[in-house]
């Protein structure tokens, strides 16, 4: 009890102190702080453009690309291969037994912003239409479905809200003028949302290609992916591959979700060894300020223990309001902001709203404890051996 | 009367840079039970660092310091912070209260050392303030406290484990004329009516004139100046 009772009264004259280092205190929250929200921005960033990859995926769903494509936009089907690739057994159907599937093709468009601006890169698809069957997570929120042979489009609702791309606007590229005719949105966060989508035979036309990129089929249930691998193989006009849509959608975006990940743990290491120093030079400061304070508790019979975690508490309790600072600004600052970024060079940017999770918080959080610790460790240490004759008589 | 404190071939030395400077030399010392010894010798004599060996706040290089039944020189820091906690009270020259607590917050520091509950603390608490005479200031802060109060929370704080010893390192350095003679009235009140021991290194002879025997530390050598009888 009296062990608990020393320690409360040493920690709490030590908080207690703390308006008195203002200065010095400040320097560790912000150092922190600072830490704490680029970390978590950078992982935010991370993680949403992952999910927003991988919203665009389904477990159920495959995706058929020509053999040796890496990624959609480097695929071409041929267009009288599709029949051949919708016969294959594995595919689900619908009730007049129709295969639930879509042959798309895929360009990119420069499009001119409402506001003005420079010209911006987009993904315009072809698609059959926005199939509930197929893609049962987009649906139309305005206007109406493009008409097949006209230049009508649809809208992601990310581009119309980023770009002011919304009803009837004119966009200019391949063939003429194009006219926006509904916005759809996805129910999770997804690369579709970034995109145009039109009627696939018209954008075929007027791109005057014979061939489309690639054909997203939903399967007929489980172990059918590996019925259709077989099939397609086995016929030797076909040289296509099928891939689960989520699994090829979590490997797009792996490489670069784990460039972003150093990119955030590298900087974020980085501020933090600069915080630590912060914090290992303003506790130093602090105890030294308070070099007689802990040798008057330590002649009066205090432990060294109990020093020891009054600089810890103080350099956790900094460390702990830096890190909710940080990650506040993180929360404040980002939460929900769109941002774009390119998968690759051959894809225009995806649009994605940065998600500032409880998860990455509470990251953010325990960095802020460990640097707070670390910082304090020495300081602690250095407070508890402090010689007390010395320390006493340095005031006389 | 037997001793309370017994130094036996006590040697100080420091070692600074490549020097090393012997401040106690081969010192021995008997303080009976109940004694007021001041400490009294020029600056860098070693009157505060043989009151720190007194008081276990520092270590001799060599010899033998027993206070209180106790080896002090073979404890370990742990063990001796808690040998300070139990038998010495300290009376620092600029009072070393904590700027943060109150009075009365100052004085019950060293029970937060015992297993005393909360009500018991506030009693002895209360009890030191009235024997100090600072009852109406138990919730000011030091710096809303003359030196000579400061000094007197101070001394209740020394006095509130009710320790064997008290050791003093010029109490009355930092006051003027009439709050030291306060201050120095009311150690020999503790000496005289509690039978406190007291310990004070002070190089002011009128403080030294109210303890009842005075040494003078000299190049690290004791030498007794005077012995009153009524000690």
């Amino acid at each position: 009890m009296s062990v608990f009772r020393q320690l409360s009264a040493v920690v709490g004259m030590n908080l207690r102190n703390l308006p008195q280092r203002t200065g010095a205190s400040l320097v560790i929250v912000i150092g922190i702080a600072g830490v704490v929200a680029v970390l978590v921005s950078v992982l935010a960033m991370a993680v949403s453009f992952s999910q927003t990859i991988a919203g665009a995926g389904s477990p159920d769903r495959a995706l058929i690309l020509s053999g040796g494509a890496l990624q959609e936009a480097m695929s071409s089907i041929p267009r009288d291969s599709v029949a051949n690739i919708l016969d294959a057994p594995g595919i689900a159907r619908d009730r007049e037994g129709r295969p639930i599937a879509a042959a798309e093709a895929l360009a990119q468009v420069q499009v001119e912003p409402k506001s003005g601006g420079k010209l911006i890169n987009v993904a315009l698809r072809g698609v059959a239409s926005v199939e509930p069957e197929l893609r049962p997570e987009l649906h139309l929120v305005e206007g109406r479905m493009f008409r097949p042979g006209l230049h009508e489009l649809l809208v992601g609702r990310s581009l119309e809200e980023r770009y002011g791309l919304g009803l009837g606007s004119h966009l200019e590229f391949q063939s003429g003028d194009w006219t926006v005719v509904g916005i759809f949105a996805s129910s999770r966060p997804s690369t579709f949302d970034s995109q145009v989508l039109t009627d696939a035979q018209t954008l075929l036309a007027a791109y005057q290609r014979d061939w489309f990129q690639s054909i997203t089929v939903r399967l007929a249930g489980p172990g059918s992916l590996d019925q259709l691998k077989r099939a397609l193989a086995a016929d030797p006009t076909l040289h296509v591959n099928a891939y689960l849509e989520s699994a090829f959608a979590a490997a797009q975006s792996q490489a670069l979700n784990t460039v972003l990940k150093w990119i955030g743990y590298f900087i974020g290491g980085m501020m933090a060894a600069g915080a630590l120093f912060g914090a290992l030079n303003s506790l130093y400061a602090s105890v030294s300020s308070r070099s007689v304070e802990i040798a008057t508790l330590r002649a009066i019979g205090f432990g060294a223990g109990s020093v020891v975690v009054s600089v810890l508490a103080e350099a956790l309790l900094l460390a702990v309001g830096g890190g909710l600072l940080g990650a506040l600004c993180a929360w404040i600052f980002f939460n929900g902001h769109v941002s774009s970024m390119e998968l690759s060079g051959l894809q225009p940017p995806i649009a994605f709203a940065m998600s500032v999770r409880p998860d990455l918080l509470t990251l953010g959080i325990v960095w802020a404890c460990v640097i707070g610790l670390a910082g304090g460790l020495l300081p602690a240490i250095r407070a508890a051996r402090l010689p007390v004759a010395r320390a006493l008589n340095a005031v006389v | 009367m037997a001793s309370l404190v017994s130094l036996h071939n006590v040697i100080k030395r420091y070692v600074r840079g490549k020097q090393t400077i012997e401040v106690l030399h081969q010192l021995d010392l008997e303080v009976p039970a109940a004694q007021f010894l001041a400490l009294m010798g020029p600056s860098g004599s070693g009157k505060t660092t043989l009151l720190n060996l007194i008081g276990g706040l520092d270590r001799p290089t060599s010899g033998e310091i027993i206070v209180a039944g106790e080896h002090i020189q073979n404890l370990s820091s742990g063990q001796l912070a808690k040998w300070r906690a139990r038998h010495v009270g300290f009376v620092f020259q600029f009072y070393n209260l904590m700027p943060m607590l109150s009075a009365e917050r100052n004085i019950e520091l060293p029970l937060l050392l015992t297993s005393l509950s909360s009500a018991q603390r506030k009693r002895n608490v209360a009890a030191a303030l009235e024997l100090v005479g600072l009852t109406s200031h138990a919730k000011h802060k030091p710096a809303e406290l003359s030196g000579g109060q400061q000094q007197r929370v101070a001394i209740a704080r020394a006095l509130i484990a009710d320790p064997t010893l008290l050791v003093c390192d010029e109490p009355t350095g930092d006051l003027d004329r009439a709050s030291a003679g306060e201050i120095l009235g009311l150690l020999q009140l503790l000496n005289r009516d509690q039978q406190k021991t007291i310990v004070m290194v002070t190089h002011d002879q009128k403080a030294a004139d109210y303890a009842s025997r005075i040494l003078h530390v000299d190049k690290g050598q004791l030498i007794e100046a005077a012995v009153k009888s009524a000690a």
